[in-house]
Formats: C-alpha cells, sequence, structure tokens
C-alpha cells in the first residue's frame, strides 16, 4: 500500500509485520513539459541528476551520483544516469538502491536530490516523482510527486534517516539552486 | 500524413485492404477478435490467433514475433462484424518478460498496401499487464475507423477475452497458448534472459490507485504470473468494462508439455549455461551459506572468477564502511573533547570529566558497532572463502592446493590465472586470490629491491633477490602449466647466471624455450629474435594477413624473464626491452622483470614508463596494490610453493611430457 506523501511528512520504514525493510530503492521520475510554439511538438531533452548525500551527524561523508554510482561502503548503489528523462509517465528515470542494512553504522542521514545539469529549471519539468520501494518485492512504500516546479534548477526531495532501530523516509520538497549536489548543501543542512 | 494516436483518438479510414505493423521489441503473440454491433465476440471462431491464423477479411501470425504484420481487407469482412480488435499478449510459459512493464512500450501502426502509414500508436503506460488491447477497427455508418485503446488486462488473454463477452473465454486462451507452444517449438532458440539489472532500470511505476476504484478491489501491482499460471483475474485498471466473473469458467488449460524448451534439438552450443549451484535455503535470521561458484557465468571457471572479484569488492567494501564509521567515531570524539575543554562552565568540579567520559563511551559504542558489522561480514566472506578455495581450478588455486596433485595439462586457456594473494590489515587471515585475465594484458616486474620497505628483516639484499627469483620462477611455472601444451613459451635472460639455482625447476625439467640466455652477446640474441617476432605477427596483422608467416612460426605466446636488470645490458638492448615492454603485450610477447629500480638508477626518469607499465609483485608480503573501488592499500602476498613440496617439479614434468607426445 503506498503512502502518497505531502510536503514534510514522515513514514516509518517499518514493514506490516513488524519487520524492517532490508534493500530499498529510491526512484526518481520526470518528463520534459511539452512547450507550445512555433516549434511546439519538439519537446525538449532535460538532463536531472539524482544525487544521494551520506550524512553522519550533519557532516557530509559520501555521496552517491552519476560519477561516484556506488558508495565507498557499497550500501548506496546509483543505477546509473539517464540524460533525456522520461518516455513514459511512471517509470523511474534514475534510481538509487540502499541496502539498509549495510548503511554503515555512523550514517544516520540520507538526503536525496534531483539537480537540473542542463540547466533547465523545474517549469519546464513535469511530473516529477520520487518514490521507495521496497527493493525485495517491488512494493510501493512511498510516494512524493513534485507540485508544481518553481523557476529552480534543483529540489531536495527526501532524506531517509535513522529513528530508533529502524529507518524512516521524510519528504522535503526543497526547492534550491545548482548543477550538481554541493550547490544544494546550503539548502539541505537546515533539514537534518 | 500520418496521425499518431493518443488513447482513445480515433482516425478515419480511407482505404479498406490495410495492414497492421506491430513493433514491440520482445517476442509477442499478436490476435485479433471480431465483434458484432453490441461489442460481444460471436464465439471462438471469431477470434484470429496462432491456433486459426486465418479469418475473413483478417489474417494474423502463426507464431509469436517482435515485429508482426496482419493483413485486413475491411471490404471481405462479414456484414455482422462491427469491430475487430487487435490484441497483443505476452507469450508467457516461464520465458522472456512476463509483464508489458518490463519490455518496451509496443509501437502499432495501421498502414495502406503501399506501406504508407495512416494511422500509428504507440502502446504505453503499461505495468503487470501480460495481454493489451493495441487498438481497435470499427464501422461507423459504413465507415471504417481506428481507435487507439491501449487497455490492458492483467489476468491476460483469458480474462481479455471474457471482457469482450466471449463466453468459452478460459478455453480458447488455452488453445492460443497451446498453439504459441506449437509455434516456438518450431522456431529458433531465444537469447539468453535479460539480467535482473536490465530489467530494473526499465521498471515503471506501479499505477496510482485511482480515485473511482472499486472499494475492496487491491492496488497491488506485484507481477503478475503469466496467464496460464492461473490465478484470480483482476482488473488491472478501475473502470476496465465488465469486471470479471471470479466464478468465470475453469482455469485455462495447461500447455501440453509445459514449458516450452527453446533449444534448439540438436545445437547444443545454444543451450543455457546449466544453472549456478544455489545456496541451500537459510535458517530465518542467518545468512545463507555460502557456495562455490555462485555468480554469474557460462561456465564454472566462469563464475568462479565473478565470485572471487565479487568477494574481493566486498571485503573492500565492508571495510571502508568500517573504517570510515571508525574515523567518524573518532573526529566526533576529538570534536567534543576540544567542546568540553572549552566551556568554561566545565572549569569547576566533575563536569568537565563526566563530559570527557560521555565522549569516550560515545566513541567505544559506536566503534564497537562498527567491529560488530564488520565482523558479521568477514565471517560471512572467511566462510565464502572456505568453500571457494577447494573448488578453484590450476589456474586459480595456490600451490599448496589438492587440485595440483591431480594436474593434467589442460586443453584450453583458462580466462585468468593467480597471481598472488590479497588481504587488508583488518582481517589477516582473509585472503582473497588475485586473479589476473589472461592473455596478460600488461608485463610484470618482481622488485627485488628494498625501496618501502622500512624493517631491516631483508638487510642481505642477496636473500631478497633469490626470493625474487623464485616468486618469477612460480610465476613463470604456473603460466606454463595453465596454457595448453605448447602454447605457452618461457625465454630467460639470466646474464651472470646468479639465478641458476631459482631457475633450475625450469632448466631441469626442459620446459624453456632454451637455456638461460648469460652476458652481453645472450642479452642480444634473445631479445633480437623477440623483437623479430613482434615485427613479423604485428606486420602481418596490420597487413590483415595473419596467415602470411613463414612456415613453422611459433604462434605461442611467449615470456621473457629478465634477471639482473640492467647488468649485461647496454642502450641499444634497453631500447628493445622497452619495445618489447610496449608493443608486445598486444602480440603475445609479455616481459617479466626481476629487477631492483635502484640499480638502473643510471638511466635517469628515463625508464620510469618501462616501471609503470609493468605490474608491480613483490617477492615478500608488501601493501602496494590498491583496489579499483575504494583504493584501500592492500597486502599482496607472492604464490610461494610451500617449503619442501615438490609440486612445481611434478606439474613441469607434466608439462615436459605432454609437449613431447605432443610432438612424437
Amino acid at each position: 500500500m503506498t503512502v502518497n506523501l505531502t510536503k514534510g511528512q514522515a513514514i516509518s520504514l517499518q514493514k506490516n509485520d513488524g519487520g524492517s525493510l532490508s534493500a530499498v530503492r529510491m526512484g526518481l521520475g520526470w518528463q520534459a513539459a511539452p512547450r507550445r510554439g512555433l516549434f511546439g511538438s519538439r519537446t525538449r531533452e532535460i538532463d536531472l541528476d539524482a544525487s544521494a548525500v551520506l550524512f553522519a551527524d550533519k557532516q557530509p561523508v559520501d555521496v552517491v551520483f552519476f560519477r561516484h554510482l556506488v558508495s565507498d561502503d557499497g550500501s548506496v548503489r546509483h543505477t546509473g544516469d539517464n540524460l533525456v528523462g522520461g518516455a513514459g509517465q511512471g517509470g523511474d528515470d534514475e534510481a538509487i538502491l540502499v541496502d539498509l542494512q549495510r548503511v554503515p553504522v555512523h550514517i544516520d542521514q540520507i538526503v536525496f536530490t534531483v539537480n537540473s545539469f542542463t540547466g533547465q529549471t523545474f517549469q519546464e519539468v513535469q511530473n516529477a516523482f520520487c518514490r521507495l520501494v521496497d527493493e525485495t518485492n517491488g512494493q510501493e512504500l512511498a510516494r512524493y510527486t513534485l507540485a508544481g516546479g518553481g523557476n529552480v534548477t534543483a529540489q531536495v526531495m527526501a532524506k531517509v534517516h535513522r529513528s530508533g532501530t529502524g529507518w524512516t523516509m521524510t519528504a522535503l520538497g526543497v526547492p534550491a539552486n545548482g548543477r550538481t549536489f554541493q550547490d544544494l548543501m546550503p539548502a539541505i543542512l537546515p533539514h537534518l | 500524413m500520418t496521425a499518431e494516436l493518443v488513447r482513445g483518438q480515433n482516425h478515419p479510414l480511407s482505404e479498406a485492404r490495410l495492414e497492421i505493423r506491430i513493433s514491440a521489441g520482445t517476442s509477442v503473440v499478436a490476435a485479433a477478435t471480431t465483434a458484432d454491433e453490441n461489442g460481444k465476440v460471436r464465439g471462438a471462431d471469431g477470434v484470429a490467433h496462432p491456433g486459426t491464423p486465418v479469418l475473413p477479411g483478417l489474417e494474423v501470425s502463426r507464431q509469436p514475433a517482435a515485429d508482426h504484420r496482419l493483413a485486413v481487407d475491411l471490404g471481405a469482412m462479414p456484414e455482422a462484424v462491427h469491430r475487430v480488435s487487435v490484441l497483443l499478449v505476452l507469450p508467457g510459459g516461464g520465458h522472456g518478460p512476463n509483464r508489458f512493464g518490463a519490455v518496451a512500450a509496443p509501437f502499432v501502426a495501421v498502414t495502406g498496401l503501399d506501406g504508407t502509414e495512416l494511422a500509428s500508436y504507440t502502446v504505453t503506460g503499461l505495468d503487470a499487464e501480460t495481454a493489451v488491447i493495441a487498438l481497435e477497427l470499427y464501422r461507423r455508418q459504413d465507415a471504417w475507423k481506428v481507435r487507439a485503446v491501449g487497455q490492458g488486462y492483467a489476468g491476460g488473454l483469458a480474462e481479455l477475452l471474457t471482457d469482450q463477452g466471449l463466453p468459452q473465454a478460459h478455453h480458447l486462451a488455452g488453445t492460443v497458448e497451446e498453439a504459441v507452444a506449437r509455434a516456438l517449438a518450431r522456431s529458433v532458440s531465444a537469447p539468453p534472459p535479460r539480467t535482473a539489472d536490465a530489467d530494473r532500470s526499465r521498471q515503471p511505476a506501479a499505477p496510482v490507485p485511482g480515485g473511482d476504484q472499486a472499494p475492496g478491489i487491491p492496488a497491488q501491482p506485484a507481477p503478475q504470473p503469466p496467464y496460464p499460471a492461473g490465478g484470480p483475474p483482476q482488473p488491472p485498471y478501475p473502470g476496465a468494462a465488465g469486471a470479471p466473473d471470479p466464478a468465470a469458467g475453469p482455469q485455462p488449460t495447461a500447455p501440453a508439455g509445459g514449458p516450452i524448451d527453446y533449444s534448439h534439438p540438436r545445437r547444443q552450443t545454444t543451450a543455457p549455461p546449466p544453472p549456478p549451484p544455489t545456496a541451500p535455503p537459510a535458517p530465518p535470521g542467518r545468512p545463507a551459506q555460502p557456495v562455490a561458484g555462485d555468480a554469474t557465468g557460462w561456465s564454472m571457471e566462469e563464475r568462479l572468477y565473478n565470485q572471487v572479484w565479487g568477494m574481493f569488492e566486498d571485503l573492500a567494501r565492508t571495510t571502508a564502511a568500517y573504517r570510515s564509521a571508525v574515523d567518524f567515531a573518532e573526529s566526533r570524539r576529538e570534536k567534543e573533547l576540544d567542546q568540553a575543554l572549552s566551556d568554561p562552565r566545565n572549569r569547576m568540579g566533575g563536569q568537565s570529566d563526566a563530559a570527557r567520559q560521555a565522549a569516550h563511551v560515545r566513541h567505544t559504542r559506536l566503534v564497537d558497532q562498527a567491529r560488530a558489522a564488520l565482523d558479521r561480514d568477514l565471517a560471512q566472506l572467511t566462510a565464502e572463502s572456505e568453500v571457494v578455495e577447494p573448488a578453484l581450478p590450476p589456474a586459480y588455486a595456490g600451490w599448496d592446493n589438492p587440485v595440483w596433485h591431480g594436474y593434467r595439462v589442460p586443453m584450453e586457456i583458462p580466462m585468468a590465472v593467480r597471481l598472488g594473494d590479497l588481504h587488508l590489515p583488518e582481517n589477516p587471515s582473509l585472503r582473497i586470490p588475485m586473479l589476473v585475465r589472461l592473455p596478460l594484458e600488461r608485463g610484470l616486474w618482481i622488485d627485488s629491491g628494498r625501496s618501502g620497505m622500512s624493517d631491516e628483516t631483508f638487510a642481505d639484499a642477496g636473500r631478497l633477490r633469490r626470493l625474487a627469483m623464485d616468486a618469477a620462477v612460480a610465476h613463470a611455472a604456473r603460466l606454463l602449466a595453465v596454457y595448453p601444451a605448447g602454447e605457452f613459451t618461457v625465454h630467460v635472460i639470466d646474464p651472470a647466471g646468479s639465478a641458476a639455482q631459482a631457475l633450475a625447476p625450469l632448466v631441469r625439467t626442459g620446459v624453456l624455450a632454451g637455456p638461460p640466455a648469460a652476458g652481453a652477446a645472450g642479452v642480444t640474441d634473445v631479445l633480437s629474435r623477440l623483437t623479430q617476432r613482434v615485427d613479423l605477427v604485428q606486420m602481418a596483422v596490420r597487413g590483415g594477413a595473419p596467415d602470411a608467416l613463414p612456415p613453422g612460426f611459433d604462434t605461442s605466446e611467449q615470456l621473457l624473464i629478465v634477471n639482473d636488470f640492467p647488468h649485461g645490458f647496454d642502450d641499444r638492448a634497453v631500447t628493445r626491452l622497452r619495445y618489447l615492454a610496449d608493443e608486445g603485450p598486444a602480440v603475445g610477447v609479455h616481459v617479466m622483470m626481476v629487477a631492483d629500480r635502484e640499480d638502473a638508477a643510471a638511466y635517469g626518469p628515463l625508464l620510469d614508463p618501462l616501471w609503470r607499465s609493468l605490474l608491480r609483485l613483490t617477492p615478500v608480503a608488501d601493501d602496494h596494490l590498491a583496489d579499483p573501488w575504494v583504493g584501500h592499500a592492500w597486502t599482496y602476498e607472492p604464490p610461494l610453493v610451500p617449503p619442501g613440496s615438490h609440486v612445481l617439479e611434478q606439474v613441469l614434468a607434466q608439462v615436459a611430457r605432454t609437449r613431447r607426445d605432443g610432438q612424437r
């Protein structure tokens, strides 16, 4: 049963039977918004990049993005860069796999961001979403759809953080500007 | 002018004789149903499918394929037919994708007989469905139109036909399945199954339950089994017309003969590889028992190779996790101690001590947690190593492995060869075989120098040189042993004859191409012969005439062992050696230097490219190799023959014997 999150909402990543999740996938998808005009039928390709930043006590420790596809410890894996965005609706364009049991003990938060590498703003993007899927059975646990892309080039989508013995996902939806995740650090830090 | 239809859009058809072209990117079954003015399919004879491919005015393909062309003659349609629906069905049977969501969106085009496209439609948005109505042609006031439908059915063909009002839907679906199975049995073998990774990136999102969905119908988007597997049909979309009756007839009959065998009956080579051994189910809460060869690959050798590299990566990563956690714990403790010291309120009394104490406790707790996680992973890798090591073939096995006692000269060149062991300081007893692909891509340099060694254990330089030569001989013997007879030739340059003792096993068994070359003349002779060989092969390859080599030309891989470099080398010989190291690997000539870089210091930076182009190995354990993922410094240990063992001589004698037998 999927939960449609609103901005700021959090859900606990527990299985229905009380067990904790072992592996999750953060999928991100987007489409280029159609433009009107003389050559209106031509949709521009939009290169959005998903990144995951691993924090230990509010310090970035490792980052997984298109140039570093696997975290040093192997627990977080990026499935690869997508340069053009979604052809169909609803499919994940980029996905980041997180093996929650293998995340090093000192990592307490993982923040997921989306940047527009090509510099287009989110006004030219439609249907941007991030969703969390239980990788072991393909079930969608939570989905956060970006409402109304603004005149920004990046979004801090969500974070997955430790709470008690398990993990919790919180939808952030913070607009920001930047080409890669480094530019987003000021926007991320208040939400840790 | 082509009309690109979106779902639900229609388009008039001006021509009566049409072709419907389908390209699905994967093998699908194409079928068509004909319905009356009420949208009901009359019966099984109103459905064109691989079992009955021809109906009046309609013909479909007899087998599943990625591309179809259906012929339609609207003028020849019976008067009673008011609607023709074009269906795509995944063949199922346990082969290939079992949901449209896992494959590229099918593309359907209606064309005239001359091939001009009249209308086209890409069937998008499918997920767990295994059958879909792509489009329909329908009669409206004596004219025909086409409409893009894109209605998918998770329950497969049976559910689709039920939805079309066909009374014997399940029975007919079974018939179609059987016809497909027969057709597949005639067709060529399927490509190897796609890997899970390839599928994963294409997995679309699960459909979001709509507001108008009937309560009680689960929105569970989990992949549906292909239709003959049964299971209650589920309406894939809210608002799917005519929810199926749960009691709608019997389940489809299973196809005769069970799952389809895709392999060619008389072609063994295309048979899929034997399945890798799978781990027995683990008791809950404990990791699975490791099994040797538990990795992907077409042969046991490839699977073991992949497994060893997988263990290598796992150890690198789990250690990285541990080290970063410990580093973090230490930096946090320092910060907290600094804070405790700088806080003026803590100057008095025991508060400062308490804060310091707390910082230490937090540090210890985190390090303990990290160590526990590391120990868990190390235990699993150690267990895996214990089953993998005994299962390794000679090329991958250590010299102490019993597999060498049953050694026979192989018939094929192995994928890789073991050059030593690697381990990390966190657990020196867990050793990962260092496997390098064959043929070698770069030469080897056995470092006989003391550079990088701080202790005085090897104050005796002569002893280190001896060990280096022993290691070189062990590497050469292994390469000789794992290549088929006569396909690997070893030359030795030993200008001063200082390595005669170490070279004895190679010399005595007669596996060398000739006696070790001594003196400046010997150096020049061997180098010029090998240089000439590289030139010849390069010329032949560049000229596109590899067959034009002189008769009797030795095409085996060549290894040149150079001891005591640069002793006995003049400038011309050094230049030739560099040429061999640069150009040789591409044409099967490899260099193994046993040298101390300091000895060649007189050449200055001139030889730096030579050293860099070689893979540096050491005769004693030394942490100089980095892994490709995290860049840890791994301790390399050379594969030495156990003391007192004669395995090297026995193996080399076997090589020599097989060579003689082959020549006779």
